[in-house]
């Protein structure tokens, strides 16, 4: 006899997921199947365990077991999350635990953007039947953006701002679902900043399509809350396309971050750059998953990875997986990772100049991490890391 | 002035200082030489306060405070300054950022108000240009891609921004050609008066002919063996370290 093995309960996060998908069902944007088929590919996998390779390094038991609850977007004060961010000029775009906040946004004037929640958009990257969280996101997806930038056309810098925090005390999740489009032998300088405070769930899933000769900066800056995976998926889909994918994440307390992306090549001649710095300290966990695919037609691929970390405690720990697939047979794609410690003969020598201890540590955090934004020629955006810093050290400190 | 009394120091459970005792007056310069291995960069290590670097008997004091039980920077505010032998590469610090780092950090623990960027890079130019450093040393990344001798001069550059009341020159001439050499030598004589004094630690009687001491010291085996005036530097050139130690003994 043939029986499917069914999964007879279903821990509390994962009920709670599914109950709270039942009962939005009716008013999620988007199609429905897609929806239905998500949750349905969520039920048959749940949560990965640690036994699932792609999930080796984060372990979601405690989500599996927490009981979410709703966002209190409408009530949440957002000024002092966002205070902790400078003001740039140019255009950005703002979320509350994951809804998009017009009052605080800026539109780009060289992109067309609309949001997930008016024109929803699941794109075709993600794979619901292979990944469980996205299958999560595309379950429970609420809100995102959808970014286009026209051929030839350079949009300039543009932010994109995630804030969030819990419901007094008590832990919500999200799940924003983003697409960021490139025509032709378009730019933009993408820079993402997620600030955030106490117990969340911040699950983000971002497609990207990077099209011929076009070129996406993307750095991600974070400073978040309990747990975030944040999973990118990318596609050079046009000879001559470049996208950077750079990251620089501090951790602290019992924080988990987990940064996964996919690049795929589809297309000869393209570049992918991924430059990616942790900061740990504390009990807390990073992960990068990198992941490069090139296509049989993707010959002269240049892809390249690095993950860094920087370990400010013994108790904390980092952990790297790249993966390469590669199915053209003249290409370059490589990669590292080091991990290291705050070098004693640095901080000495700022000592010895009067600088105090803390302030030193500090300067060589910055140093560390300034590597990721290199590639964006902009004295402000340095001044935003600076502040991220500063602002993470007092809390590490308190 | 600093006084130095007995002091002993172990290195990675080595014993490298056995005993020294040297007093540096106000506005004096005095000049510690002697043969590789005798503990002359230890000495410089330990009067900063790097860690790794064990006291077990003596003491030091500046101006009668307690220097050893001083962190670093404590050191630093009080008016020490070392010159490193090898200055350290902070890759990702910009020189300016650092100089105005140090240099205000100095100026709060002294209870003088903090200098603007632009109030510092007038300074910080000044300066530069009295040492022939190229203007775009103050944007690189601090001792990145330096020259030896650029990496000198900017020890040199730090000292005169800082304006220490004790100078420790570890080996500063070492690796530098004599062109370099007058720079860094003028850039220390531009510092001497009545309030500064300077501990100038190198192996080779040249420096010393261009920044003159007025005490010399022989340093060998963890001990002070000789100590004598500017004239001692030229003795030493002439009977070598392996002479003078054999005289001492």
């Amino acid at each position: 006899m043939n029986v499917a093995l069914k999964r007879e309960e279903l821990p509390k996060g994962e009920q709670g997921f599914l109950a709270r998908f039942e009962g939005l069902r009716g008013r999620l944007p988007g199609d429905r199947a897609v929806r239905d088929a998500a949750a349905a590919a969520f039920r048959e996998a749940g949560l990965p365990t640690l036994r699932d390779e792609a999930w080796k390094y984060t372990n979601l038991r405690q989500v599996a077991e927490t009981s979410f609850s709703e966002p209190l977007t409408e009530f949440a004060d957002c000024a002092p999350l966002l205070a902790r961010l400078p003001a740039l000029d140019g255009s950005r775009l703002v979320f509350m635990d994951g809804r998009f906040r017009p009052d605080l946004s800026t539109v780009p004037a060289h992109a067309r953007v609309a949001t997930f929640a008016e024109q929803p958009d699941f794109g075709a990257l993600a794979r619901p039947d292979r990944h469980p969280l996205v299958a999560l996101n595309t379950m429970l997806a609420e809100d995102g953006v959808i970014v286009e930038v026209p051929a030839g056309v350079d949009a300039g810098l543009l932010q994109l701002i995630s804030l969030a925090a819990d419901a007094h005390g008590r832990p919500v999740a999200f799940h924003p679902r983003h697409a960021i489009r490139l025509a032709p032998d378009a730019r933009l300088v993408l820079l993402e900043m997620s600030v955030g405070e106490g117990g969340y769930l911040h699950n983000p899933v971002t497609e990207i399509e990077v099209g011929e000769g076009a070129t996406l900066l993307h750095v991600r800056l974070q400073d978040e809350g309990r747990v975030c995976r944040t999973e990118i998926h990318a596609r050079l889909t046009g000879p001559h396309g470049i996208v950077h994918l750079n990251g620089a994440q501090l951790l602290g307390g019992r924080q988990h971050s987990d940064f996964t992306t996919v690049v795929a090549h589809d297309a000869p001649h393209c570049a992918s750059r991924q430059t990616v710095k942790n900061v740990l300290a504390g009990r807390s966990r990073g992960v990068f998953q990198g992941r490069i695919e090139v296509a049989r037609v993707a010959q002269k691929t240049d892809g390249y990875q690095m993950n860094q970390a920087l370990l400010l405690s013994p108790e904390a720990e980092v952990d790297s997986k790249p993966e390469l697939e590669i199915f053209a047979d003249d290409v370059k794609c490589s990669h590292g990772a080091t991990v290291g410690e705050l070098d004693p003969e640095q901080l000495f020598y700022l000592r010895t100049r009067g600088i105090p201890e803390p302030e030193a540590r500090s300067i060589l955090v910055r140093a560390f991490l300034a590597e990721a934004l290199d590639l964006i020629d902009n004295e402000p955006v340095r001044d935003v890391l600076d502040r991220l810093v500063e602002s993470w050290w007092e809390k590490q400190a308190a | 002035m600093l006084e130095i009394r007995g002091l002993t120091a172990t290195v990675d459970g080595k014993e490298i200082l056995r005993g020294i005792d040297l007093t540096v007056p106000t506005g004096e310069v005095h000049a510690i030489m002697g043969p590789n291995g005798s503990g002359k960069s230890t000495l410089s290590y330990v009067l900063a306060g790097r860690e790794g670097y064990e006291v077990t008997g003596g003491s030091a004091t500046f101006d009668g405070r307690d220097l050893l039980s001083l962190e670093p920077e404590e050191r630093a505010a009080l008016g020490l300054f070392l010159a490193f032998q090898y200055p350290v590469e902070l890759p990702g610090v910009g020189n300016a950022n650092f100089l105005r780092t140090a240099l205000n950090a100095t100026r709060r623990a002294r209870g003088e108000s903090e200098l603007d960027a632009v109030q510092f890079l007038k300074l910080a130019r000044a300066e530069t240009k009295r040492l022939s450093m190229p203007d775009d040393m103050l944007k690189r990344n601090v001792n990145v891609g330096f020259s030896g001798g650029e990496k000198k001069r900017n020890e040199v550059l730090q000292m005169a921004l800082l304006r220490p009341r004790l100078a420790i020159l570890d080996e500063t001439d070492s690796g530098l050609d004599i062109d370099a050499l007058k720079i860094v030598a003028d850039g220390v004589n531009a510092q001497r008066g009545p309030d500064f004094s300077a501990l100038v630690i190198t192996h080779y009687q040249r420096l010393l002919e261009h920044i003159v001491p007025d005490r010399v010291h022989v340093l060998a085996n963890g001990r002070i063996i000789r100590s004598g005036g500017p004239e001692l530097a030229h003795e030493l050139e002439a009977k070598g370290y392996a002479g003078m130690v054999a005289e001492a003994a």
